[in-house]
């Protein structure tokens, strides 16, 4: 990737971050918290996405 | 307030709720195949890796600084359309790049097959349990401002390792944003059709890249 592009999209990049920050700092302090049992509900799909990238890998490297 | 009033108001908050589903699917699919139809323009056209990033360029400068003006306007939409296009247009390098490894076919063919499985197995588990998973706000904004400062470092460091690890957690990311857009919008949180569809366009675009760059990585024959 030539040099310009690698300064435009850090430049953007990081004024994304710097436009995320307030919204984390509002949701850390206001926003709703998960129980042990809504974080399972997100945990256990998002493990088999894990599994089924693997399983993709593994077909494609057969 | 009397029983038929309160009926009233849940029916026609049920009514809008599905009027924001059917419109966002309806602008997702169109999206999604105009930034196939300009992907295969870029491949077909042969366009050079520095026209793919400007492209990209071009179209988060659009994301970040016009769309906001227009997402509660039909000038949204327009919008939407264009990021979309850019996005693909952007993609065609990419894949003649894969598409020349010896299973290149079969990369993008993988990674296109595993990105709708994931993309209908997560939207189907949140549209049919109807959890809220308002929770996972915070989480998500922590997760990709650390994936935005991980690729900002990788940008100038170029670690092959830390490439296939963000590449690996913006895919978990993506995938729990479409868990959380899903359920915002079952639950009434989120009624602007042009945000919706953008938010799970972008998760879907950046499942798909990231796939193709773990397969091509780990399971790429030159």
């Amino acid at each position: 990737m030539p040099l310009w592009g690698k300064i435009a999209l850090a430049i953007l990049f990081g004024i994304m971050i710097w436009r995320m920050w307030p919204a984390l700092r509002h949701h850390q302090k206001h926003g709703p918290k998960g129980t042990a049992k809504d974080w399972q509900a997100v945990i256990m799909p998002l493990a088999l996405v894990a599994g089924f990238v693997l399983l993709l890998i593994f077909m494609v490297k057969k | 307030m009397n029983y038929d009033q309160v009926l009233t108001r849940s029916e026609s908050s049920v009514l809008a709720t599905n009027k924001v589903i059917r419109n966002t699917y309806i602008l997702l699919s169109m999206t999604l195949l105009v930034s196939a139809a300009m992907a295969g323009l870029s491949m077909m056209m042969n366009v050079s890796p520095g026209v793919s990033l400007g492209m990209s360029i071009g179209a988060l400068v659009l994301l970040m600084f016009v769309l906001p003006r227009f997402e509660n306007s039909s000038g949204g939409i327009v919008v939407v359309f264009l990021v979309a296009g850019m996005l693909g247009f952007g993609l065609g390098p990419i894949l003649n790049y894969y598409l020349n490894m010896s299973n290149g076919s079969q990369i993008v063919g993988t990674a296109l097959g595993g990105t709708g499985v994931i993309f209908f197995a997560l939207s189907g588990y949140a549209l049919k349990t109807r959890k809220d998973f308002s929770f996972m706000g915070g989480f998500l904004l922590a997760g990709m401002i650390v994936i935005f400062g991980a690729v900002i470092l990788n940008l100038f460091m170029n670690i092959p390792a830390l490439s296939l690890t963000i590449s690996a957690a913006v895919i978990l990311i993506m995938s729990a944003l479409i868990l959380y857009k899903t359920s915002e919008i079952i639950h009434g949180g989120e009624t602007n059709y042009i945000s919706a569809t953008i938010d799970l366009y972008l998760a879907i675009y950046n499942i798909f890249t990231s796939l193709l760059h773990l397969l091509g990585a780990l399971a790429g024959e030159d």
